[in-house]
Formats: C-alpha cells, sequence, structure tokens
C-alpha cells in the first residue's frame, strides 16, 4: 500500500488513503474500494504547466531542424505551456473528440504536485516542494510544428485528464526512473521512462522556479515522451506510470455528450 | 462603475470609485494612496495576443498572422496597480505593452461575434512586460518570456462594460518617467474584439473572470531600473508601475 490523497466527488479537501496500485484499490477508513468504486474527482486545485521537449527522444525527432528556420537554434530553458482549467477532467470520465477532428494524441506525462511554494529552488532540495505524483494525460489535437503555442490544440474542454490520485512523495525512490506506458483497449501502444528526461525532475524545478513561482496545489508535467500514441472515437486509454498508478479515459463524439454520464 | 480589489486594514475587500475616493464594500471611504491594490479580479484563464496590431507586427518584422496568435498566461504573473516589477540584472531589451483587457462574464460557447458583446463584464488594462533576450522559436512567445513573477501589471479598475460605448476606439499610451513613449487606438486590432471570443469561445469554454489581453500597439522601448512606467487605456485606466532590479532581492 502506498500514502495518497483522493479528492471524491462533493468532499471538499483531499482525503488520505492508502493505496494499492496494482490491484487499483483504495483504503479508506475500514473499507477497501476499488478505485471505479470511488467517484474520484480531480485531485489538484491549481495551475497545470507543461513542459516540451523534454524527452531525449522528443528533441531527438526534430532532428536538425532545431537548427532551421523557425526554430534557427535547440531549446535553451524549458519550453512550458498551460493547461487551462477548461481542461482540467478526471479520473474515468470522457475525453471529448471535436467535431471535425478524427484523432487525439495521448500525452502521458508524469505531474509534479506541489507541496509549498517554490521560488528558485535549489536543485538539491528542490523534491523537498513536491507534496507528491500524479499522472496526467496531456491529449492534444495532433500538430507538428512547435513554433507557435498551440493553445487551439492543447486548450479544448477535458483535454487534460489527471489523476486518480496523488502519491505521496516518499512513496517514490527515484522520480527519474519510472516506467510510462499508455494503453488503448488494453493494448501496449507506448513504453518510456522518466530516465529519459533532458531535464530531471530536480532540475526542471530549479529551471522552471527561477522565472516562476510554483504555488502549492499547482502540477508541472515533466513532459511526453516521442511517439505519443493516437486515439479515435470508442477509444478506452490507459495511462500508466510505474509506482503511481494508472488514469484510465475513454474517447466519445463530442456530439453524443450531454453534460452527463461517466464510464 | 469603476470597481477594485484592494487590502486595506489587514483584509481585502471589494471598493468602487467614490468622488476621488475609494468607497469599501463595508462602507469605509479611504483614499487612493492608503490601499494596497490588488488586480481588479482574481483573474481565471488568462489569453493574450500576440501581434493584433499591424503597426507592432511590422516593428518586430512580422506579418500579420492570419490567425490570432493566442497564448496563455499564470496566475503567477499577475500583479495589481502601484506595484514593481523586477527587471534581471543580464537583460538587454525588456519593454512595456500596454493592452487593452477584455472580461470575460458568463460562460461562452461557440459565441457568434454579433453576441460576443454579451459576454464581456467589463474591461481594464494590463502591462505585458516582455524580455526579449529569453525569447526563443519555441512556443513562441515562450512562458520565460512572457509569464514571469511580477511579469503582468494588471488594474487599477474593472470598468463595467455598460459605460463603455465603444471599446474598439480607444487611445492607448504608455509613458515612461512622463515621457510619451507609446501611442495607438484599439481601433486598429487586427482582430477585434468580437473576433477573439468568435475565435477562442469556437474551440473551448470561456468562463466568469476569463480575460483576453488584446495586445499591444506600436512604440516598444527598453526600460530600466527605477523607470515609472504608466500604461493607459482612455476611459478605462491609468496602471502604474516601477521597474525594480535585482538588488531588492537578498537571495539572488
Amino acid at each position: 500500500m502506498s500514502r495518497a490523497w483522493i479528492k471524491v466527488l462533493g468532499v471538499c479537501e483531499l482525503v488520505s488513503v492508502d493505496v494499492n496500485i496494482v490491484t487499483n484499490t483504495i483504503r479508506i477508513e475500514d473499507s477497501v474500494l476499488s478505485a471505479n468504486e470511488i467517484q474520484l474527482d480531480i485531485p489538484i486545485t491549481g495551475t497545470v504547466f507543461g513542459t516540451l521537449l523534454n524527452y531525449k527522444g522528443a528533441l531527438e525527432r526534430l532532428g536538425d531542424a532545431v537548427n532551421d528556420k523557425p526554430y534557427s537554434a535547440p531549446p535553451i530553458a524549458p519550453v512550458l505551456y498551460i493547461k487551462p482549467a477548461n481542461t482540467f477532467n478526471r479520473y474515468g470520465a470522457e475525453i471529448l473528440m471535436p467535431a471535425g477532428i478524427s484523432r487525439l494524441e495521448m500525452g502521458a506525462s508524469l505531474g509534479l504536485v506541489i507541496g509549498k511554494q517554490a521560488i528558485a529552488v535549489d536543485e538539491d532540495n528542490a523534491l523537498t516542494y513536491v507534496a507528491g505524483y500524479t499522472i496526467v494525460n496531456d491529449v492534444s489535437v495532433p500538430h507538428d510544428s512547435v513554433y507557435r503555442p498551440a493553445v487551439q490544440h492543447k486548450a479544448r474542454d477535458g483535454f487534460c485528464p489527471i489523476g486518480p490520485w496523488i502519491i505521496d512523495r516518499q512513496e517514490v525512490d527515484n522520480p527519474d526512473d519510472l516506467t510510462i506506458r499508455v494503453f488503448i483497449n488494453d493494448k501496449l501502444q507506448q513504453e518510456n521512462s522518466t530516465s529519459n528526461l533532458i531535464r530531471s525532475v530536480t532540475r526542471l524545478l530549479a529551471d522552471v522556479t527561477e522565472f516562476m513561482t510554483l504555488n502549492p496545489g499547482d502540477v508541472l508535467l515533466v513532459g511526453v515522451p516521442e511517439d505519443a500514441p493516437q486515439a479515435v472515437i470508442g477509444d478506452k486509454i490507459r495511462v500508466e506510470i510505474a509506482g503511481i498508478g494508472s488514469l484510465d479515459n475513454v474517447i466519445v463524439d463530442e456530439k453524443e455528450f450531454k453534460w452527463s454520464g461517466t464510464i | 462603475m469603476r470597481k477594485a480589489r484592494i487590502a486595506y486594514g489587514g483584509s481585502i475587500h471589494e471598493a468602487i470609485e467614490w468622488e476621488g475616493q475609494l468607497k469599501l464594500n463595508d462602507g469605509r471611504l479611504v483614499e487612493e494612496s492608503k490601499v494596497t491594490w490588488l488586480t481588479p479580479i482574481e483573474p481565471r484563464t488568462v489569453f493574450a495576443l500576440g501581434l493584433n496590431y499591424a503597426d507592432h507586427a511590422a516593428e518586430l518584422a512580422f506579418a500579420a498572422p492570419s490567425e490570432p496568435l493566442v497564448f496563455l498566461k499564470g496566475p503567477n504573473t499577475f500583479i495589481g496597480h502601484q506595484a514593481y516589477t523586477r527587471r534581471p540584472a543580464d537583460v538587454i531589451y525588456m519593454h512595456y505593452e500596454c493592452e487593452l483587457a477584455v472580461i470575460i462574464g458568463k460562460t461562452a460557447r461557440n459565441v457568434k461575434r454579433e453576441d460576443a458583446y454579451n459576454y464581456v463584464k467589463g474591461y481594464s488594462v494590463a502591462n505585458d512586460y516582455a524580455i526579449r533576450d529569453y525569447l526563443e522559436n519555441y512556443y513562441r512567445p515562450n512562458l520565460r518570456v512572457k509569464n514571469r513573477d511580477m511579469g503582468t501589471p494588471f488594474g487599477p479598475w474593472l470598468v463595467d462594460a455598460i459605460d463603455v460605448a465603444n471599446p474598439m476606439n480607444l487611445k492607448l499610451t504608455t509613458h515612461v518617467n512622463n515621457e510619451l513613449v507609446q501611442e495607438g487606438t484599439t481601433a486598429d486590432m487586427i482582430f477585434d474584439i468580437p473576433a477573439l471570443i468568435e475565435y477562442l469561445s469556437s474551440f473551448m469554454t470561456l468562463s466568469e473572470n476569463d480575460v483576453i489581453l488584446t495586445g499591444t500597439p506600436k512604440g516598444s522601448v527598453d526600460t530600466a531600473v527605477g523607470d515609472k512606467v504608466v500604461t493607459e487605456v482612455e476611459g478605462i485606466g491609468r496602471l502604474v508601475n516601477t521597474i525594480i532590479g535585482d538588488e531588492s532581492f537578498i537571495n539572488r
């Protein structure tokens, strides 16, 4: 069992629980319940910041293009973006396929949940600013160019499932060595590891907080690995991170959605 | 009506402009100089526009965009009227950007341009500072340029939409140490307010207190530590900010 926090629909505060990430169960008071038996809500309260091109493989995919226009040089500082509040989505809920779009990219990322205000932190003690870890599916409309901010591709309603819980930082020995897998309809579509990050978790926290304060409840995504799989309407998506758990969602047609229902 | 959020006497108040003073929501009358100005609303999602004035785009050697160039800002970057913005010692070019801020009043999805103003609660002024030294060509303009702590003064007032006859014909000016350095009019926006609301709401849901910073006209000039930067939008407000240097921070 791992110490974790969950957010339950209708309960204001986060609830401390023990979770079993293998059986996907939650011990809450005297009961042991499946994650699917509890109406899990989005476990974070702040701003979600994403990091672009932080996997070695993702940067390699750009190849020599980084030296050509419009990029002209490889990135120097962390390249960040914001997943705004309308994108937040919960464990088990639907991801809506927008009209006119046929495929969505599933962006599996480890989310660092901030526990105390982090300003210009040192790499050496950066982890003490992290309350815990969660799983984020940074959904995008596929786009090749990363020259201009991808608001239209990344900021659509429900494009940021987060959960199912926050695993206490102390439960994770090394956040820079976590296997990440994406399953679509139970078939493995992607496997990578945070050991392939360009900026490690602590380096990223130091470099980001040099210019930008992270506050309690904010989430910093460490990045999305290269070759993010694409999904279509009807697909069941599972993003799994070793030691953290798995985040399940399903893709549905926007036209079918009537402000109701869960899977 | 002109509304503010301020800190006074150890707590946060909503207030309105009242014969040159502030009337707090508890009925007290206070001089403007006696309060700490907060942002006029607590911003939710904030959109900012790049290159939305043809003259500014030309100044930066860009062709005017064919669709709005939108980027997002986080809550860490916003500060109120009469506050301070840091200029790191190693930078060469940090400039202000005077902008009309549009504050959304209710949930907006798939709004047509002819209905767009029904979704506007009011207007304010923003100074969307940029440090050009940190520009890189990935998701440009990147957050290191545009989402720095203290990087976006916002206020002083929320001016009710009903009190603004034509937001698309307002003069924008910036003065640095009382010298006029930037001048333009909202009439010159490439994508006007209804176009921006139509565009954004076509692919995502907007909510109350989302904010659209509508871009800046030409007139970008470098600023120095100690400069008093006043960005003003006619009829909306006069937003004062002072540049401070690294010496104000003892931890770096």
